[in-house]
């Protein structure tokens, strides 16, 4: 390779090295500091030299914001991955050797490794706790806000990606389903939402939700509420928000697996015999399925990291983790804790990051 | 051609009353002569009025407007360059890490982003302003930019740059002359998705800026904070305008090219 391609390799590869990779360093080392009442905010910093710096170091801010019980979920998380990819399809394949891989396996065993999940997050917690007495500090949960925060914003990403699929599935389905000459029309009415600030997006619907809102006003004109009901500021408005803005990125890629299908397939289904709900069951949703994987992880993984919706629709009461991070960095002026917060928090995403690049590479090769 | 049942026209309208009601209230009540966004009052522009004076608004669109535009352009040309490597230069030492570092930003929450490269900036010493959210900005677009231009890079024939390369060109004269005409819509596309992504960023945007380098999304997110108001429903419906405009023409530009190229095709084969 000459000095121009290497020249051309190392200006961008330079910029995302500085601006991507040292600022996440910086992260991981503030992390491990303490809080101070100085500028910047926290102790030891890179002035008092690279040593003293290093020896200080330590884990209570993940100590103070309950990374201990994190982690064991984490690993219990991975052990049940184990036992969903591999663990799994060997018992399947022992006991029922002739069946067809439909959506309803999938959903069976997804059950499955949730409970296998839930016993191994004890199991860990507990082999833990006894093997290491130390550790107990670290494994108990000193604030419980935190804790709260990131099974509160797991629940919400997993719910709100399930209402987003419930309702994308029937609209990418109509759009596939469509006149050829609709479709590119289609295709543009749901991508231009997407261009549309998502603040603003947001923002509607803090006047249709309020107590005084649009939504009231309507129900109660035409009688079916007799008191404005309290949407906003519940974990109600946030599903909204979540389903609302998150839509098209789940509409794009199940309309792009449906409207790669071929129509014959459900005709020859029907014309075995199938009934057009159970053609639909047996055929469309299983070749669907990755559009829907996709969907699933380019909602869900967004939401989990989510500020601007929880912290305009949602109410006080409704924590998520981004709104915590910032709070902590804006409101509370502890860089060291929101630091660790956001440690933890990528590496809970590193699973579902994981799992769905793998899915990408497995269809590109399905594909190639 | 399967028949469209009545459960597709349903879900189809329902689907998109779902996604352009919410904005069409918007619109309709920033025409509103009331303060009190609920309650309609008869029709004014007076809110536009009102906006068109708030200096504060006025700074903020335009500092958002210089931060979009060099963020995008920057991003553009390092993208551009990144989905070639990443397509053209094989093997070499740390490609893994490239790759790593060209798909991260697309999924990595916006708080952390934020939060590592506000601590980043201090770290070194560098005051907030407008430059470091062209920084923040440019970062993290140009992995959007770069995404864009390799799925092109990726479907067109190599053997236009192998005949201009035995031809005589340089590599550089190849890339100019054959490469980049071919990738240029993506490259718009990508300059334009770029673009509007800066000028939507809040999380980012807030961590990044400075006290005289205030964004509209910033801006819009104070205000609307505590509460709806007539000002910002005029300034979305402005966005919202905008952003159709912008969208629409593009896809008919598309629609004609693509039309024109298919046309092309056929007469010469």
């Amino acid at each position: 390779m000459n000095w121009r391609g290497r020249l051309l390799i190392a200006i961008p590869y330079a910029w995302l090295l500085v601006l991507f990779l040292v600022p996440f360093v910086i992260v991981l080392k503030i992390s491990l500091s303490d809080i101070a009442l100085a500028i910047p905010p926290y102790t030891p910093n890179l002035k008092d030299g690279f040593w003293p710096m290093l020896s200080v170091l330590d884990l209570e801010n993940y100590a103070f914001i309950g990374a201990g019980a994190v982690v064991a979920g984490f690993a219990g998380l991975v052990l049940c991955i184990a036992m969903y990819r591999v663990i799994f399809p060997r018992i399947r394949r022992a006991m029922l050797p002739e069946t067809a891989d439909t959506i309803f396996d999938s959903a069976a065993a997804a059950l499955t490794a949730l409970a296998v999940a839930i016993v191994n997050v004890a199991i860990v917690v507990a082999v833990l706790a006894f093997l290491f007495p130390a550790l107990n500090a670290f494994v108990e949960i000193p604030d419980f806000l935190y804790f709260a925060a990131y099974l509160s914003s797991l629940k919400i990403a997993v719910i709100s990606t399930f209402l987003t699929l419930l309702i994308g599935y029937p609209i990418a389905y109509a759009m596939a389903r469509a006149a050829q000459h609709w479709r590119p029309t289609l295709l543009m009415l749901v991508i231009l939402p997407f261009w549309t600030s998502f603040l603003i997006r947001v923002y509607a619907w803090i006047g249709i939700l309020s107590t005084e809102g649009y939504l009231n006003q309507l129900l109660l004109s035409i009688g079916v509420i007799s008191e404005p009901l309290a949407i906003l500021n519940t974990p109600i408005a946030v599903y909204v928000g979540v389903v609302y803005t998150y839509l098209p990125f789940m509409v794009l890629p199940i309309y792009a697996t449906l409207d790669k299908m071929d129509d014959s397939l459900v005709e020859a289904a029907e014309d075995l015999g199938c009934t057009a709900l159970s053609a639909f069951w047996l055929v469309t949703a299983p070749l669907s399925k990755p559009g829907v994987i996709a969907g699933c992880f380019l909602v869900f993984i967004p939401t989990l990291g989510e500020f601007v919706i929880p912290s305009l629709l949602g109410g006080s009461d409704t924590v998520m983790i981004g709104k915590v991070l910032w709070e902590e960095f804006f409101n509370n002026r502890d860089w060291p804790v929101a630091s660790a917060v956001a440690v933890i928090l990528l590496m809970i995403l590193i699973i579902p990051i994981v799992l769905f690049q793998r899915n990408e590479q497995k269809q590109r090769e399905l594909e190639g | 051609m399967r028949r469209f049942s009545w459960f597709n026209a349903t879900s189809l309208t329902f689907g998109f009353a779902f996604l352009y009601l919410p904005m069409l209230i918007l619109i309709i009540y920033s025409f509103n002569e009331s303060r009190l966004v609920t309650v309609w009052a008869g029709f004014s522009t007076k809110w536009y009025g009102e906006l068109f004076q708030n200096e504060q608004f006025l700074d903020a669109a335009w500092v958002t407007v210089k931060v979009a535009f060099w963020s995008s352009t920057i991003a553009t040309v390092l993208g551009t360059m990144a989905a070639y490597i990443m397509v053209r230069a094989g093997r070499f030492r740390g490609r893994g890490l490239f790759s790593g570092m060209i798909y991260a930003p697309l999924v990595m929450p916006e708080v952390i982003t934020g939060l590592s490269l506000l601590l980043f900036f201090i770290a070194i010493g560098l005051d907030r302003g407008v430059l470091t959210i062209v920084l923040a900005h440019t970062t993290f677009a140009m992995c959007y930019v770069s995404v864009v231009v390799t799925s092109r890079l990726v479907s067109f024939d190599q053997s236009l740059e192998e005949a201009a390369l035995d031809l005589g060109c340089t590599p550089f004269d190849a890339f100019r002359s054959v490469t980049l005409p071919i990738i240029m819509p993506a490259v718009i596309s990508g300059w334009l998705l770029a673009f509007t992504l800066s000028l939507d960023d809040l999380v980012i945007a807030s961590f990044t800026s400075g006290p005289s380098s205030t964004t509209l999304p910033i801006k819009i997110f104070s205000a609307v904070r505590l509460g709806v108001t007539p000002e910002i429903n005029a300034l979305s419906t402005i966005m919202i305008g905008l952003v159709t405009l912008g969208v629409v023409s593009a896809s008919l530009v598309s629609r004609a090219t693509a039309k024109k190229a298919r046309a092309d095709e056929q007469a010469a084969g």
